[in-house]
Order: structure tokens, then C-alpha cells, then sequence
């Protein structure tokens, strides 16, 4: 049912929305840069953890069914033993060094023992091809490779036949690697033995190598996904790394004995922040998943303090719980629906600290006993302090859900070049529609054509090996393009993200014209698979609408409505009764915004296809092609700003096969209504 | 992946021999001498003679009702030929009781799937453990000393199993909610479970799709390098046995008609005649 907005996006970028609630003062810190205590490269926090919390829990991971771990005494040892063994494989300082694979702590460890030795350590997404990893792994020349197990040591034995920088292939998984040639090939855990073996000869050397690290080292360097042209190296030096760390855990009051699971891809930021930044930091235990597929499960029996997904994983899990609920006995599914309707109000006006009266207070904790722990419990969310979410818009009903059970849920907006953190969303100040204020440290400011930027201590320090795009992305004075555009909320100094800056065009009357801002609002509505709202330089907006087939056809089949194929199904009066109610509710919310307000749909109509990338109209990661949309469907916007209610076309398509194909419909315009912008309505709220 | 047995062997002596790949083939394991079955009248296997090799991958092919499963219960010791004799282990093996069967090291799957279809997935691979066990009734039943001890031994077994084939996400999840691919990796993590000098597989192939064959043939490859555990398999799909096995014994009508590499066994003219068809006149 959520399908549909499946892509996680691994670049940061919030888009959200909804109408404007309540002012609270903000209060923001700016934090000192801290260049205390000699702390200023990873290996020198590996080794304060060490002493300062020897004993506690550093890692976890699940293998052989049982959660094996180690303590931040052990991890140091692993890691010393590894970075030996890099020595004696004849690491030098400034080697780039990739890693590849899913998350598991000797990967972290070998990441943490390249930065002891002086190399740069460079996460890989795993399940890029070879041809993607062969772009990065020329671009950075990398001469070590860390693998996870022998399906990565294959692509990387394939790039070698292009790329020819690699001088050694790690692996830590055995399995199926006897037949391999191991002239240039290691198993980490030889590695380590050899290192543990030379301690005596390595070890001032190694010692060296580490008190060489200081503030401006590169601390990792991490790759763009790059949606347009190819990935780019963000260059993060330790002050990026550790000062972002250390801001964003005393924002979050994070703690030793603290919890997360570490399951997001290792070349992600974000991981790289939580799971390393934040963590050594910090000194809070990294949990590994057994595998892909056991996640939730894992989940569960870790039960995390701290919790980072993307909407798309909160999405999947709300859809679990409904469908389970609908399968439950009829008195347990009673018992849901009335409390969460009364939790929906309640609960978030309790985690803000709000006042509750003691009769809701009562009923919340016996709500709390019933339903909201044991679902809690179930979805491994029972102790979560804080948990985020971040990627691209979460739709506020899913929001709500997550809060109004208590938990902490919040937003937060960032990128690879900002070492993630340019807002987030203080405790007691959490909505769906905003990404919060500017981090501890932080400065934002909106240019004049409403793009964001930032300059902050995590600030990246370059491009590698691309001064013009570094140039163009950062300027002189350290302020950063964020390329998406946004405005500051009066009264609450939140940042509310509209759209890609690029994107945002104008009405013919000036007004702002944001399309993907009202696009998201109507995709929250399970029936709404796809659309795309026109109107820049126009007197006023009107749209195309895909409807989602398996939410409509569902609804279909339960109301006995036959339809044979999506374009019946599409031009059905009462499925265009339903989005028409959804594009007036959708009006009316933006009706309320008074920069938006212009961007309301007058005129709407249901496709009689649905967009697809074989046709050229979206992405292969499903982001709607503009343009090109524009250009093939012209003479439909043109009807759209007629007056006629209907019109005749014919659409040429490309079957699966490649086949070309020519589809017929008259297609029913419909006009939804609009509301008047009302700044009243704002103040009145 | 593929490309084991595909290139020239050394001829075949007692010490065993080196595939193209370079892994060591050892000695004799099981030899079958002259093997006629019988039912009532019907004669299932006549007259076949051939060699099984610790360390290989043996394949028995041949069309619908050559005698192949009959011949693989022969293997397993389930049945008992009328004439000939069976040599393992270098001792010619008299008629066994069930219980013998399972004693002797040789663990196999089913054509088809013979699991416990309510127990959870790890249940099921446990009783692959069950000899394992030598914890009598009255100690398992008060959970003490060894019986806890020997479970925690053979479930520390079982879970390298489970993570060599990838089904640590259905560890908990009875079988009978298992999709057919997944149960016939069930099947061969608990004949693994054993722990088998030789194991014995019916059709592991039969009713996959094209990406589960190309998993089970990782996997049985996987374990044939990683144990080194002799493989004995049935398969009508000639392409997999052909990149599976080292060496295939062909029947027809219960004769053997065909043995040798699989690319010997692919230029026989008898195996042609017996998958094309010939015109009779």
C-alpha cells in the first residue's frame, strides 16, 4: 500500500508540510569548537573509551543466533591488532582504504584501524554494481580494499580488470574464498594475527602514525549516491566529525549505555555519525543485525535507546500493525482503535510536556498498559528516547502514530556535506511539518531566491579531486548551497523545506510556486500513487494524478466495483469523486499558507496510465521527469487551462518487452475548489 | 561457480584423482558390485556396478523409472539388493535395521520433502542432531547435567548450518509456512545436521525456479568445499548436473548405460540415444 514511496534516499533532504500550529520560543546553542583533551581524531576516542569505560558493551552483533559482543577494552584491542596488520601489509598514510559490506562491527573496526595507521578510510555502498564501485574505487585510487564476504570480493576482482590502483583485497567472511588466489588477498582475521605477531617491531610506529592525527586529517571520505552526473567525495576531516558528534549528542542528551542498531547502509553519513561519530563520542553500544532479513527482529530483542529510519520504514511498520490489527479478535481490535483515537491527542501533547489533565493522564497509562506498550514492545520501540527521521517527507498521520504511542519521534534536516546535522527538532518541539531549528553550531540563512544554506563546524572540507564543484557548492566564506528551498516559520524559527531549488518557480502573479510541496500532500493519500502539479508562470495550478492501483483496486473489490483494467478503473465517477475530495482537502491545507497559498489545484485530472521510467517519464528511483511529462502530455495541460470537461487523446507506450503500443481514453477533467488565502486563518490557529 | 568437472582428469587410480579445479578426490568410499534389485517381478536395477570417491560429487541420471531413486535407497542401505554386494568404508555391509541405516554416516533428502511440517525450522534441523545425542530419557526429562549440555553443543552445530545456508531469518518459523525453496534448504541443512561422510540428495532441484537452483547449487558446492562432504545426487536437470558433478552414472530401464565426466557421459552415444530417443525399426 506504501509501496509506492519505497526508494530510500540516502542524501538527506526533508521535504514536509502541513499547516502552521503553534509557536514556541526557540532557544539555540552555539557550542565552542572543543579542541580539548587531545581528542581530535577517532583512534584517540577508541582509546579514551578504552579506560574511561573499559568494561561496558561497545558492540553487538547476533551471529550463530546468539548476540556476541564486546567491550570498548576489546573493541580497542581488535582495532590495534588490525591497524598492526594493516602495517605490516604496508598501509601508508593518506592510502585510501574501502570498505564494502553490511554492517558488522570488524568492518567498523577496520574503518577506525585505517584511520590509525593514517589512511582514509572510504565506505561503499554495498549493493552497488561493479561498474558504480569501479568509478569510485579509480576516483580515489584506494590500494586496500575491505570486503564483506566473497559475493563483494567477486565485483572487486571484476573492477580489477579496469581499475588498477587496488594492491590488496581484505575479506572477513571465509566462506567459499579457499579457491581464491591469495597472493594479494587476505582474511582479516590473518591480518590481525600477523599484526597481534609484529606488535613489538609496529607498535611505535603505529603510536606514531596515531598521535599524527589531529583536527584537520581527513576523518573519512564518503560518496554522494549522485542523482545527477557521477558520485562526488565529500572530504570530512575529524573537527567535521567530532565536533558534529559531539553537538548533536548533547542536543539528544545522548549517554554510555545507550543503544542503536546499526542497519543503514556503512556509506551513508548518517551511519557513519551514529554509528561511529556519535558512538565513540558518546561511548553508547553499536548493535549489528544478523542479517538483512532479521532486522525487525533484531530490533526487537535489542530494543534501542536511539533509532534513526527513514519515513519508509516507519511507513512499513504502521501497515504491519493495521493489517495485523485487522486480522486480530474483534474485542482487541476495539481496544486498539479507541485508545490510539484517544492517544493521537494526547500522547504528543504528553512527550511535549504539554498540560494533560489527570483523567486523560489516567486513561493514557491505562492505554499504555493495554495497547500502546505491548505494540511498543513488539515493534522493538519500547525504549526509544529519541529516534528520527529524515530522507524526504513522512506523512503526518504516520508521524502522529510513532508519537502519539511515546515515542520520541522527531525530524531532523541534513546532508554529506554537513556531516549531516543543519536542523533538528529540539524535545518538546516536534511537529511533522518542519525539520526544526538549526543545529547546536549551525548558521542558516535563506538567500534571496529562498535556497537554504549552512555553515557550520561539520562543514565538509572539499570535493576530492574537484575544486569546481567544491567552489561552486561552498563558497569563500564557508556557507553552503543546499540546493533545496525553505522559508523560517515566524514566531517559531523552524525550517520548513518546500522543494528542490530548482524546482521552485513562480506564479505569473509572483506568488511562489513550490510543486513538490503540494505534490507530497496529496501523495500522503494511499489512493494517490503519483502526481505532478503545473503552474509555473501560469495564473494558476492545476494537476495530473495517478491513482495507486492497489489501494484503489482494493477499495474496488471491497465495494464490488468490476473494473478490467487501470484506465477503467481511473475514469470511474466515484474513484474521481474520492481524489477530487482529496484534492480539495489537500486545497484547503494549502490554502492556509500564506506563501503557498497560490499554489492551490483548480483543475485536476486522472491519468489513464501510470508513469513509468520504460516510458522515459520517471527515474529508475521513481522521481517524476518534469520535462519531459511537460512535453508529452501537452495537449492535456492545455485542456487542463480550457474550459473544456473532457478531452480525447492517445498516448504512446513501451511494453515491458519493448514493444511499442498506442493507448486510447477520453479522459473527464474535473475543477476542484479553492479556498482563499487566508493569513487570518494562520493567526487563528 | 560452475566449471568443476568440466575439464580432463588424470585416469582414476586408488588414491583418488585431482579435478580441473585442483581439489583432491581421495579413495574409494563405496563401491557397488553387480547390484540387481528386484520387486516381486519386476526388476528395478540389474547388473550395476560403479564407485563412489570421498571427496566428489557423484550424479546418478537417467529418465523417469531408470531406478535412480531405487539405486540411491541402495546407497543409503534402506534397501537390500537380491544379488551383489555393497563395499563401504573397504567392508562389504550385510542387510540393516532402520536405526543401522542412520548409524552408518550417510544422511539424505527426500524428492519429496520429508520435514516436520509444525516444528520450527530449527526443531526440524535438531533432529538431524538426534544421534548425536546420547542423553538417555530419564536425563533429558529433568533438563540436567547432560542433556543441557549436549543440547547447547548441538545447537551451537546447528547454528553454523544455519548461517552456512542462509536461514537465520526463518530460524523460528514452522515450516509448514515456508515457501517449497526454502523447505528444500530445510531439508538439506538437516541432513547436514548429521554431520555425513556421504550425503545422498533426491532431486534437489525438482520444482525450483531458475535463482533457487542457481542457490542450491552454490550451497551444495559450498558444502562439498567447505566439509568436504561426498555428494551423491539425483537430477533430471542435465545443465545443473553437468556443471554439479565430477562424475555421472547414466541408467536406462535399470541398467547402467553410461559413467564418466560429464563430458565422457554427454558424448556417449547410448546416454543420447536414451534422452532423444531412437527410432526403432
Amino acid at each position: 500500500m506504501f509501496g509506492h514511496r519505497a526508494a530510500i534516499r540516502h542524501a538527506l533532504h526533508v521535504l514536509t508540510d502541513r499547516r502552521t500550529r503553534r509557536s514556541l520560543p526557540v532557544t539555540t546553542t552555539a557550542s565552542p569548537a572543543p579542541a580539548q583533551d587531545g581528542l581530535s581524531s577517532v583512534p584517540a576516542l577508541l582509546a579514551r573509551n578504552a579506560t574511561q569505560y573499559g568494561l561496558q558493551t561497545a558492540y553487538r552483533e547476533k551471529e550463530f543466533g546468539i548476540w556476541q559482543s564486546w567491550t570498548w577494552a576489546e573493541t580497542h584491542d581488535q582495532v590495534r591488532a588490525m591497524a598492526l596488520g594493516f602495517l605490516v601489509l604496508g598501509m601508508k598514510q593518506g592510502d585510501y582504504v574501502a570498505i564494502i559490506g553490511r554492517n558488522r562491527p570488524a568492518l567498523y573496526w577496520s574503518m577506525v584501524a585505517a584511520q590509525s595507521v593514517g589512511a582514509i578510510p572510504v565506505p561503499l555502498y554495498q549493493d552497488a554494481v561493479a561498474e558504480e564501485m569501479a568509478y569510485v574505487l579509480d576516483h580515489c585510487g584506494a590500494r586496500f580494499v575491505v570486503c564483506g564476504d566473497q559475493e563483494q570480493v567477486d565485483k572487486v576482482i571484476e573492477v580489477q580488470e579496469t581499475v588498477h590502483c587496488i594492491d590488496e583485497i581484505l575479506y572477513l567472511d571465509k566462506r567459499g574464498m579457499r579457491k581464491y588466489d591469495h597472493s594479494h588477498m587476505n582474511w582479516l582475521e590473518d591480518v590481525m594475527r600477523e599484526g597481534r605477531a609484529a606488535q613489538t617491531r609496529l607498535e611505535p610506529e603505529l603510536n606514531t602514525r596515531i598521535a599524527a592525527l589531529g583536527w584537520d586529517s581527513t576523518c573519512v571520505m564518503l560518496y554522494t549516491s549522485g542523482t545527477t552526473g557521477k558520485p562526488k567525495g565529500v572530504v570530512l576531516s575529524n573537527r567535521n566529525i567530532i565536533i558534529t558528534s559531539k553537538n548533536s549528542s548533547e542536543f539528544d542528551k545522548l549517554r554510555p549505555g545507550d543503544e542503536i542498531l546499526a542497519y543503514l547502509p556503512m556509506a551513508w553519513v548518517g551511519d557513519f555519525i551514529f554509528a561511529i561519530g556519535q558512538a565513540y563520542w558518546t561511548g553508547f553500544c553499536v548493535n549489528c543485525p544478523e542479517s538483512a532479513q532479521t532486522m525487525m527482529t533484531d530490533l526487537r530483542e535489542i530494543g534501542p535507546t536511539y533509532y534513526f529510519a527513514p519515513p519508509r520504514i516507519f511507513e512499513t511498520m504502521l501497515t504491519t500493525v493495521m493489517i495485523r490489527m485487522e486480522d486480530a479478535s474483534p474485542l482487541k481490535r476495539r481496544l486498539f482503535h479507541h485508545f490510539m483515537d484517544f492517544a493521537r491527542d494526547t500522547g504528543p501533547k504528553l512527550l511535549d510536556g504539554k498540560p494533560v489533565s489527570m483523567m486523560a493522564r489516567l486513561k493514557y497509562a491505562l492505554g499504555n498498559f493495554l495497547v500502546y506498550g505491548p505494540l511498543k514492545d513488539t515493534l522493538g520501540l519500547r525504549r526509544i528516547r529519541v529516534a528520527y527521521t529524515a530522507g524526504e517527507a513522512i506523512g503526518p498521520e504516520i508521524f502522529d502514530f510513532y508519537r502519539a504511542l511515546g515515542i520520541n519521534l522527531k525530524q531532523l534536516y541534513g546532508q554529506t556535506e554537513a556531516s549531516v546535522f543543519i536542523t533538528q527538532q529540539p524535545d518538546g518541539e516536534v511537529r511533522s511539518d518542519t525539520v526544526g531549528v538549526p543545529s547546536p553550531g549551525v548558521e542558516v540563512r535563506i538567500a534571496d531566491n529562498g535556497e537554504v544554506f549552512y555553515r557550520s563546524p561539520g562543514t565538509f572540507e572539499s570535493y576530492y579531486k574537484n575544486a569546481e564543484s567544491t567552489a561552486s557548492t561552498k563558497d569563500s566564506d564557508g556557507w553552503v548551497a543546499t540546493g533545496d528551498a525553505g522559508f523560517f516559520e515566524e514566531g517559531t524559527g523552524h525550517l520548513r523545506i518546500i522543494d528542490r531549488a530548482k524546482d521552485v518557480g513562480k506564479m505569473a502573479d509572483g506568488a511562489m510556486f513550490a510543486p513538490k510541496y503540494v505534490e507530497n500532500k496529496l501523495k500522503f493519500f494511499p489512493n494517490i500513487l503519483e502526481t505532478v502539479v503545473f503552474g509555473n508562470g501560469r495564473d494558476r495550478c492545476v494537476a495530473f494524478i495517478n491513482i495507486d492501483l492497489s489501494a484503489v483496486g482494493s477499495w474496488a473489490e471491497r465495494n464490488n466495483i468490476a473494473y478490467s483494467s487501470y484506465q477503467e478503473l481511473a475514469g470511474l465517477k466515484r474513484v474521481l469523486d474520492t481524489i477530487q475530495a482529496h484534492v480539495e482537502q489537500v486545497n484547503e491545507s494549502v490554502a492556509q499558507d500564506k506563501f503557498l497559498s497560490g499554489c492551490q489545484i483548480h483543475r485536476f485530472l486522472v491519468l489513464h496510465k501510470e508513469l513509468d521510467a520504460d516510458d522515459g517519464e520517471m527515474t529508475r528511483t521513481r522521481k517524476v521527469r518534469r520535462r519531459i511529462v511537460e512535453e508529452k502530455y501537452a495537449d492535456l495541460i492545455d485542456a487542463l487551462y480550457s474550459d473544456k470537461d473532457g478531452i480525447y487523446t492517445e498516448t504512446e507506450v513501451t511494453y515491458e518487452d519493448g514493444r511499442k503500443g498506442v493507448l486510447k481514453a477520453t479522459l473527464e477533467i474535473r475543477n476542484a475548489k479553492v479556498f482563499g488565502a487566508t493569513a487570518d486563518q494562520v493567526a487563528a490557529e | 561457480m560452475s566449471g568443476q568437472g568440466e575439464g580432463m582428469r588424470d585416469t582414476v587410480t586408488d588414491e583418488g584423482y585431482m579435478t580441473a579445479d585442483g581439489r583432491k578426490i581421495g579413495g574409494v568410499a563405496m563401491e557397488m558390485r553387480n547390484i540387481t534389485l528386484r520387486f516381486g517381478g519386476v526388476v528395478a536395477i540389474k547388473d550395476i556396478s560403479f564407485d563412489i570417491r570421498w571427496g566428489e560429487i557423484r550424479a546418478i541420471i537417467g529418465p523417469n523409472g531408470a531406478g535412480k531413486s531405487s539405486m540411491l535407497n541402495v546407497i543409503s542401505g534402506f534397501y537390500h539388493p537380491q544379488e551383489g554386494e555393497v563395499i563401504y568404508k573397504g567392508y562389504k555391509r550385510p542387510a540393516m535395521r532402520p536405526y543401522q541405516v542412520a548409524q552408518q554416516g550417510i544422511a539424505r533428502t527426500f524428492q519429496n520433502i520429508a520435514l516436520f511440517e509444525g516444528m520450527s525450522v530449527l526443531d526440524n534441523i535438531m533432529t538431524g542432531r538426534l544421534h548425536h545425542m546420547k542423553a538417555n530419557m530419564f536425563q533429558q526429562a529433568i533438563w540436567w547435567g547432560r542433556a543441557a549440555r549436549e543440547e547447547a553443543e548441538n545447537r551451537a552445530q546447528v547454528e553454523k548450518i544455519i548461517d552456512f545456508l542462509e536461514i537465520q531469518h526463518i530460524r523460528k518459523t514452522p515450516v509448514s509456512r515456508l515457501p517449497y525453496g526454502l523447505k528444500k534448504r530445510v531439508e538439506l541443512a538437516r541432513a547436514l545436521a548429521a554431520e555425513p561422510a556421504i550425503l545422498l540428495l533426491d532431486e534437489p532441484m525438482a520444482g525450483m525456479n531458475v535463482e533457487e537452483k542457481e542457490d542450491m547449487c552454490r550451497f551444495i558446492l559450498d558444502v562439498n568445499d567447505e566439509f568436504g562432504t561426498t555428494t551423491v545426487l539425483i537430477e533430471h536437470d542435465m545443465g545443473v548436473v553437468m556443471d554439479l558433478s565430477d562424475r555421472v552414472v547414466v541408467m536406462d530401464y535399470g541398467k547402467k548405460i553410461g559413467d564418466g565426466t560429464p563430458d565422457e557421459v554427454r558424448n556417449n552415444q547410448e546416454v543420447i540415444n536414451a534422452y532423444l530417443g531412437v527410432a526403432h525399426d
